[in-house]
């Protein structure tokens, strides 16, 4: 299997199960695991875990709030002056979420690289 | 090289944590805010209102029926467990105001919004109001029964903060990143204070002693007469009062200090009023008595009232609660109904106190010294920084302004006497009414009330119409308290109340009706001392030359004078000003505006130019007019509307009239002109920016959310008329609170309606549905179950189930 697809399932497993007993940014520590254990290389190294936590949380949103027909995201997007555009607010939480695993996965990478120079 | 990325890594990872976990001003941690498993997402949830809770302290099973505005119906087999399940059902629609209003009144907004609220805060501490909450609980301890329910009720609120998890909290417990802290009775006491300091703290003393001052006595009794000649007053100026065997205070020989002060603190709304009314069986087009209430505060969302009906096998109420309080507040049972409007008297006075030396341990009284105790106020800011603020509390009450707050004197200052810190068991009251099934019960609940003073409207199913002025009212010497007293000076301290059966009332009166909107409760023939101080003039005539019109009234002839929107005040200020206005030298565009506004029959209806034109001049004439009272550095309030339009009709001469800076001698002619061309001139300029100026769009009726106002879970551009003098008193964004009508027939009939909604979750259809309905003057019949059955208007059952863990 593609490298990126381990990743890209290895952190969306963790991130969901830490999910239950972590606060927010237990997609930090998913992705900062996820980058020791299946490192990736180059652009990969951010790219894969952001795209993982922002599909993951805006999908869980968009489920989350579809039932209610997104009336308080309507108004949260107001408040954040998104103009009121319930698709924006799920575009920026999902951005919030990615850039966040982002940022953790490129800090797993340099650890790994980092303990793998030092054994050697 | 290794290391110098590992370090920025790892500090690019803190950085990025750090800014997405962290408040930054009114940002949200924005992270915390937006993640789908504890963030705002998790309130995007439709109501859930059925299925069965295990909930410990319940002593027997409790059902909750909600119907389809959301409104619980809770059955409960004893007054503890209702109470219990009042404060869990209310903590489970409404815990962010419930919690938000109590941490207002106690002056520790700065501990959730931060260094913003400091001087509101400060206010709070100085006026006493958790000195006033201890006080009131002090008399409550007294009364077992109401502390067991007040304890039930803290119970129940905290059984469902204690339930709660993150992703549960309110929006704004997540938007301002803080939780819930444990409930508890004093905070009722504080909710109690909160109304009380919203509804019986407006005084003028300060302002009319510099009014006093500066202008002379003459003037002053000129400008601010205790009674209008037009006073349609509470209680019918025909009473007997032969009943009253007290007397007036007499008047002491002693002198008032004439001292000055720059900046008094901000006063309630004038507007916070209400109406309320009942009639009786053979004025009712049924025969039934019918009684209607509608309180006017300032509008928020959530909104102030919470609606609810509560029963046990022994009793079943219904109608407005307020989250943080027991029972119903206004509403009616299965053998009554009552209402509540504002009854205040000059209930709050100031004293000038001298202080013996810089140490203020001593102030002056009689002949000696009396000692001043401290309190602390320890104010604590969301940044974790505390300020200090110490209080001096004399025999009359805290010392309010002092050289450390807005005065500069460190050897004197003003102690407030104010009702609000007398104590008092006014939660017992609603409890009673609640469960009160003739006059007599009600006579009996009302009795121990102390503050805010409330005209009580009652009636009963078997055909008893009533109405008291209750509220404990110092016995005053003529003049007493109207101005700054001299706090050394013991004849100047408050004297007994005066005994509550002397209070003002009617029951059963010949004209068939009893109504209060805020006016004087009684006329010059009541044996105590009454004044001015800010009654109502023109919703009181209209209500009752309403009932005096006709011999019977339906139900929709009632709803249809809450919804009235005719403007008696410019009624009798614009004839004169068409009659007598030169409009000689008015250009085109002004002519058209004048023809508009002479055209208009004073109703202030939404579609209309007029009422635009009428709500842009009066503020403009009324402030000409007083050009005398802009003097720098000094507190002072204008006279009040009806003394200004009388002055204008019958004294256009007057030397009020000449505007001081120009050479000229102005009459109320040339001030009619001068302010009517200004006002022509704003609105064309205001039609150009926003296109044409009816009414609706003109005045642009708003309820605002309860934390300052945010724009995004507030309601814009409602379609309602009025002004603050129509019985309809929808201003700007103050206004009928919630309205009832109620026909005492058996069991009765009640129809009700508030601008917001049962649920305070901004992302819930029940947030604010009812508002478009409340905005046109539609109401929702309550659905007063008669049994523990839900019937075709319920939309799911909860039941709580005891557990004895």
């Amino acid at each position: 299997m593609n490298r990126n697809l381990i990743n890209f399932l290895t952190t969306l497993l963790l991130a969901i199960s830490f999910s239950f007993f972590l606060p927010w940014w237990s997609v930090m520590v998913a992705a900062i695991l996820t980058a020791i254990v299946v490192p990736l290389k180059k652009s990969a190294v951010f790219f894969v875990p952001f795209f993982t936590i922002a599909i993951f949380w805006i999908g869980y949103s968009f489920l989350l709030g579809k039932d209610n027909d997104f009336i308080l995201a309507k108004k949260v997007a107001n408040l954040l002056s998104l103009g009121g555009n319930h698709y924006l607010l799920l575009l920026v939480t999902g951005v919030i979420g990615g850039l966040a695993a982002g940022i953790a996965g490129v800090f797993g990478k340099q650890l790994k690289s980092f303990s793998n120079t030092t054994e050697q | 090289m290794k290391y110098l990325k590992l370090i920025l890594s790892l500090v690019l990872t803190i950085v990025v944590f750090y800014v997405l976990n962290t408040k930054l001003g009114s940002v949200p941690p924005i992270a915390k805010f937006l993640n789908p498993y504890t963030g705002i997402w998790q309130n995007e949830t439709p109501e859930n209102v059925s299925g069965e809770m295990t909930i410990s302290g319940f002593v027997e099973p409790v059902t909750i029926h909600y119907d389809d505005l959301l409104i619980p119906h809770i059955f409960a087999q004893n007054n503890t467990d209702l109470y219990r399940a009042q404060g869990y059902v209310t903590a489970k629609h409404r815990l962010w105001q419930l919690e938000f209003q109590t941490y207002a009144a106690a002056g520790r907004l700065s501990e959730i919004v931060g260094e913003g609220a400091i001087n509101y805060d400060r206010q709070q501490r100085r006026l006493g109001m958790v000195y006033g909450a201890e006080q009131a609980l002090a008399k409550m301890k007294g009364d077992s029964e109401t502390m067991s329910y007040l304890q039930a009720y803290s119970d129940g609120i905290n059984a469902h903060i204690n339930s709660l998890e993150d992703e549960n909290l309110p929006v704004e417990y997540k938007l301002l990143d803080y939780r819930p802290e444990p409930w508890n009775i004093k905070k009722t006491a504080l909710l109690l204070m909160y109304m009380t300091k919203t509804l019986a703290s407006r005084e003028h003393d300060l302002e009319y002693t510099n009014a006093l001052r500066i202008f002379g006595e003459d003037t002053f009794n000129k400008l601010y007469p205790d009674f209008f000649d037009i006073v349609d007053p509470v209680i019918p100026k025909d009473t007997d009062w032969s009943f009253v065997t007290a007397e007036q205070t007499a008047r002491p020989l002693s002198e008032i200090p004439l001292d000055t002060i720059p900046e008094t603190l901000p006063k309630p709304n004038p507007n916070n009023g209400s109406n309320n009314w009942a009639i009786s069986g053979d004025k009712s087009a049924t025969g039934n008595p019918m009684l209607a209430n509608d309180p006017h505060l300032t509008l928020n969302l959530p909104s102030i009232w919470y609606v609810m009906q509560l029963s046990t096998p022994e009793h079943s109420s219904m109608g407005a609660t307020l989250p943080g309080a027991l029972g119903i507040i206004s509403g009616f049972n299965t053998h009554i109904a009552w209402g509540v409007t504002n009854a205040t008297r000059d209930l709050l006075d100031w004293y000038k106190i001298e202080f013996k030396d810089n140490k203020r341990t001593q102030y002056k009284y009689g002949d000696g010294w009396k000692n001043t105790t401290m309190r602390i106020e320890d104010i604590q800011i969301k940044n974790g920084k505390t300020i200090k603020d110490t209080v001096l509390y004399t025999h009359h009450g805290p010392v309010v302004y002092d050289h450390n707050f807005k005065g500069d004197n460190a050897l004197s200052g003003y102690a407030m006497k104010w009702i609000g810190l007398e104590g008092g068991n006014n939660q017992s009251t609603f409890l009673d009414l609640n469960q009160a099934k003739n006059y007599n019960d009600y006579l009996n609940a009302i009795k121990p009330y102390v503050a805010p003073a409330q005209n009580f409207v009652f009636a009963s199913t078997e055909g008893d119409i009533a109405l008291w002025v209750q509220g404990k009212f110092p016995n005053k010497w003529e003049g007493q308290g109207k101005f700054l007293m001299d706090g050394s000076n013991p004849d100047h301290d408050w004297p007994e109340f005066i005994p509550q059966e002397f209070n003002a009332h009617t029951k059963n009166p010949k004209r068939g009706f009893v109504s209060s909107a805020n006016q004087h409760p009684v006329d010059e023939q009541y044996p105590f001392y009454v004044f001015n101080d800010g009654y109502d003039t023109y919703r009181s005539r209209i209500i009752n030359n309403f009932f005096r019109s006709k011999d019977k009234f339906s139900v929709e002839d009632l709803k249809g004078l809450q919804n009235s929107t005719f403007n008696l005040k410019a009624s009798e200020m614009l004839p004169y000003i068409l009659e007598t206005m030169d409009t000689s030298s008015l250009t085109e565009d002004e002519l058209k505006i004048y023809n508009e506004i002479k055209d208009w029959n004073f109703y202030s209806n939404i579609e209309k130019r007029a009422p635009s034109i009428w709500s842009t001049w009066w503020p403009k004439l009324y402030m000409k007019v007083w050009d005398e009272y802009e003097i720098e550095d000094v507190a002072l309030d204008r006279p009040f509307a009806y003394q200004t339009i009388y002055m204008l009709t019958h004294m256009p001469n007057d030397e009020f009239m000449d505007i001081k800076e120009t050479p000229e001698t102005e009459s109320a002619q040339d001030l009619f002109l001068m302010t009517f061309k200004e006002t022509a001139k704003e609105l064309i300029q205001w039609k150009v920016e926003n296109g044409a100026y009816t009414y609706q769009k003109y005045k642009g009726t708003f309820v605002g959310h309860l934390l300052q106002g945010l724009p995004a879970f507030s309601r814009f551009e409602l379609p309602i008329g009025g002004d603050g003098n129509t019985v309809n008193a929808m201003s700007k964004n103050h206004g009928p609170s919630w309205r009832m009508v109620i026909e005492l027939s058996s069991p009765p009939q009640a129809y009700g309606i508030y601008p917001g909604g049962q649920s305070g979750n901004p992302g819930s259809i029940y947030y604010d549905n009812l508002i478009d309905d409340w905005a046109v003057g539609k109401y929702h019949k309550l659905n007063f179950l008669q049994t523990n059955e839900a019937n075709e208007g319920i939309i799911g059952t909860k039941t709580i189930k005891p557990s004895n863990q």
